[in-house]
């Protein structure tokens, strides 16, 4: 490429980050989000510490993500790891609850529910505290170091760092219990684990809260990339109506509008509020995460200036035409309730009915035989054959269970003739801990001359039952018994 | 209209043009750039801190930290061994027909035994321990030495026929009866004709008659009268299904020509000043788990 050549590689390859500065706001949209957000900090913080009795045997947290001993406890129930389903199927529920939301109401997980917008709205608030509204923090940010600017900083960024802590050291208490941990954590005796932990979730919500804000959402997170393939024009989403608003303009010295002037007064709220830092006014932009400040702002302008409310809101991008033309928009519920939003809740409502039926037909036992292979059979001096098995019997109850060990076959009388001995144990009941897989060695024996004994394999079925108790579960597993055969 | 953009910087684009639709040249953020550059330090401390640059015939820079999984998983076994300690040390104090009433012991030889018998028995007795030719099984009632606990713990600690441990079990081998001209071919077929026939198997009868007599000179010495072994000599019961090598005319033929001598080595047994290749608390755990196989009496 020769010199003289104009070239787009003159321009910047990298750009700062502008910082943002949001204007303190109060209306419908905002007072939503601070209930909302105090409601999942709420939730976020509280969970561990809710206790639920499951007896002496099983830990007493409702939510309790328990690594060690490959647990998950969630209230009155208890996910094994290999029920692991449950959990595949609860994200795939997650997935299609966003795909559904999206589609009919836009970013509105980004807008209110994402752990990024809540934290970062904590952090905003925070600094709104400690360095005041919009014009102080931009005059404190663009002043020399000084004590005042040192203190402040000092200040937020002690606030910020107490939050991080508190977020990541709540993070912990998902995973062990929660009030021995505490203890441990304070006494310095909990495991360097949890620290670590601690300390890279303190760090990551410090600058990810703090200094990182609307960058995750326009450079690190996949998700808005995503969504925009759930959204399509009956997608209610924050739009500025610009066919009321332009041509925009100053207010006149008189604070009328001047004639054939839109009514957007060019007031700069809804940019001054907005913590992505853009321009509603510019459209649909990728930037967006329809957090609905800017409504709050507008309307509080247009309250103002005694104009109707609405110049930015939410709206379907299909109603678009209409309004310019001052037609009649489509109802609301039509465009939620679209063929595409009825089959992500379709899809999304199944999921749920069917994780629900499973956890129904959920066995309080699971029973599986492994029929000995090396070797296949054991010939005694007498000529009896035996058979090896390894049971392997789960009780998921809360309490030890005993169970009854009984082989059943096509030819009964074989069966019955079947020696049956629990190694390790007298007569044919094995005695399970609570909440444990037991393994149990099972040695079943044909008489010198018996059908099982000669033939080269029959096919049995061996029975688990629980004994002692009113109403016994009781399983089967389908094995063989393997004969000298010819 | 005017929709000029307020806030939003003018970005560039990189001047290419398909169908009207333009390529933008938006600029990354700077600290992106930032990211990239500390991913290149920490990539030269790591390198500098970490074993990283192979050297030829001698592995890897060690690292100025010091690290090695080698290191680590020696430090993890260290760390094992410890925390099994003290029930290893409780095993060695129990006496061995008691540690059946102990659960906790029950479940640490069942699982320790299991370990150390899949890497020191299974090539001999198979991973099921259910044997090979020459090489008996331990799953069944048949035990040529003995079946109790106690004679399982010390068939392992000092082994059988074991030359180098002088407390290893004393038995005798099978004679080499054609090797060492103690019986004429002719003689050793009709003993192999009575054996057949006393362990339930098509014999020639007028060969096993002959036979019989010289069994009763021969043999009965160690097999017994009955020919149902001995286990104070080792010698095996002929009358069963049960067999070592085999019980077939042909094998048999072979053992009674050339004898037998099966060794089980003395596991503890070591040269002078060096370690014993199982522990005392191992020979236990795997004693009991080999006893709880089905076949232990």
């Amino acid at each position: 490429m020769s010199a003289n050549e104009p070239s787009p590689n003159d321009a910047p390859l990298y750009f700062a980050r502008e910082p943002i500065f949001p204007r303190r706001i109060s209306g419908k949209f905002r007072s939503l989000k601070w209930v909302l957000m105090a409601i999942m900090l709420g939730i976020y913080y509280i969970t561990p510490w809710i206790r639920w009795d499951r007896g002496a045997a099983l830990p007493d947290q409702a939510v309790l993500l328990d690594l060690a001993n490959r647990r998950f406890f969630f209230f009155g129930l208890e996910i094994w790891p290999h029920e692991f389903y449950f959990v595949a199927g609860l994200l795939i529920m997650a997935g299609l609850g966003l795909f559904l939301f999206t589609s009919a109401l836009g970013r509105i997980w980004c807008g209110y529910a994402c752990p990024q917008t809540v934290w970062t709205d904590l952090y905003i608030l925070v600094e709104r505290w400690v360095e005041g509204d919009r014009n102080n923090r931009i005059r404190l940010h663009r002043q020399a170091w000084n004590a005042e600017k040192i203190r402040k900083r000092l200040i937020k960024w002690g606030l910020w760092l107490f939050i991080g802590l508190a977020t990541g050291g709540a993070w912990v208490f998902y995973f062990t219990d929660a009030p021995t941990l505490l203890s441990d954590l304070l006494t310095g005796d909990a495991s360097p684990i949890a620290y670590t932990t601690i300390a890279i979730a303190t760090a990551t919500t410090f600058a990810f809260g703090g200094f990182a804000r609307e960058q995750m959402c326009i450079y690190a997170c996949p998700w808005p990339r995503i969504q925009a393939a759930m959204m399509d024009e009956d997608t209610i989403t924050i739009a500025y109506r610009e066919w009321r608003g332009e041509p925009r303009g100053k207010l006149q010295k008189n604070e009328k509008l001047a004639e054939g002037q839109g009514d957007c007064i060019d007031c700069m709220a809804c940019v001054n509020v907005c913590p992505m830092g853009i321009d509603i006014r510019n459209g649909q932009q990728l930037e967006c995460i329809t957090c609905g400040l800017c409504i709050d702002a507008c309307n509080e302008m247009m309250d103002k200036i005694g104009k109707p409310r609405g110049l930015v809101g939410y709206m379907a991008l299909k109603d678009e035409a209409n309004e310019r033309a001052g037609n009649k928009v489509t109802n609301i519920w039509k465009h939620v309730l679209r063929p595409r939003t009825l089959l992500y809740f379709t899809l999304w409502a199944g999921f749920g009915v069917a994780l629900v039926v499973a956890l129904f037909l959920r066995s309080p036992l699971d029973f599986n035989v492994t029929p000995n292979r090396d070797p296949l059979f054991v010939t005694q001096s007498d000529g009896t054959i035996r058979n090896i098995y390894t049971l392997r019997i789960r009780n998921k109850h809360g309490s030890e269970e005993s169970f009854r060990i009984s082989v059943s076959s096509e030819d009964e009388a074989q069966a019955k003739a079947l020696k049956l001995t629990l190694e390790g144990q007298e007569g044919d009941t094995v005695t399970v801990p609570a909440d444990q897989l037991y393994n149990q060695r099972l040695y079943l024996e044909a008489a010198p001359g018996s059908n099982f004994a000669d033939a080269k394999r029959s096919d049995i079925k061996i029975w688990v039952e629980q004994v002692g108790v009113e109403e016994p579960v009781r399983d089967s597993a389908d094995t063989v018994f393997n004969g000298k055969g010819n | 209209m005017s929709k000029k953009p307020t806030t939003k910087k003018e970005v560039q684009t990189t001047g290419h043009q398909w169908d009207g639709i333009e390529e933008l040249n938006t600029p990354l953020p700077r600290w992106w750039l930032w990211t990239f550059y500390a991913t290149i330090v920490w990539g030269v401390a790591y390198s500098i801190a970490m074993p990283a640059w192979p050297i030829f015939a001698s592995g890897a820079t060690p690292g100025v930290l010091g690290s090695s999984t080698r290191a680590d998983v020696d430090k993890e076994i260290a760390k094992f061994a410890e925390m099994n300690k003290p029930i290893e040390d409780k095993l060695v104090a129990t006496d061995l027909n008691a540690i059946a009433n102990d659960p906790e012991l029950v479940t640490y030889t069942r699982n320790a035994g299991a370990a150390v018998f899949r890497t020191w028995c299974a090539q001999c007795h198979g991973a099921g321990a259910g044997g090979n030719k020459g090489f008996p099984s331990l799953l069944d009632g048949d035990w040529l030495h003995g079946g109790s606990l106690e004679t399982i713990y010390n068939d392992v600690l000092h082994g059988i026929r074991d030359p180098k441990d002088p407390d290893t079990l004393p038995v005798a081998n099978m004679p080499a009866h054609l090797d060492d001209q103690l019986l004429e071919p002719a003689q050793i077929d009709d003993v192999v004709q009575y054996v057949l026939k006393i362990s339930g198997q098509t014999a020639d009868e007028a060969k096993a008659t002959a036979g019989q007599q010289l069994f009763a000179d021969n043999c009965v010495v160690c097999h017994g009268e009955d020919a149902k072994g001995n286990v104070e000599t080792g010698a095996p019961n002929l009358t069963d299904g049960i067999w070592l090598y085999g019980g077939d005319a042909a094998t048999i033929t072979t053992t009674i020509q050339h004898g037998r001598g099966g060794v089980m080595p003395s596991w503890s047994w070591a040269e002078p000043g060096a370690k014993p290749r199982l522990s005392e608390a191992q020979i236990r755990a795997v004693a009991s788990y080999v006893h709880s196989l089905g076949g232990g009496q």
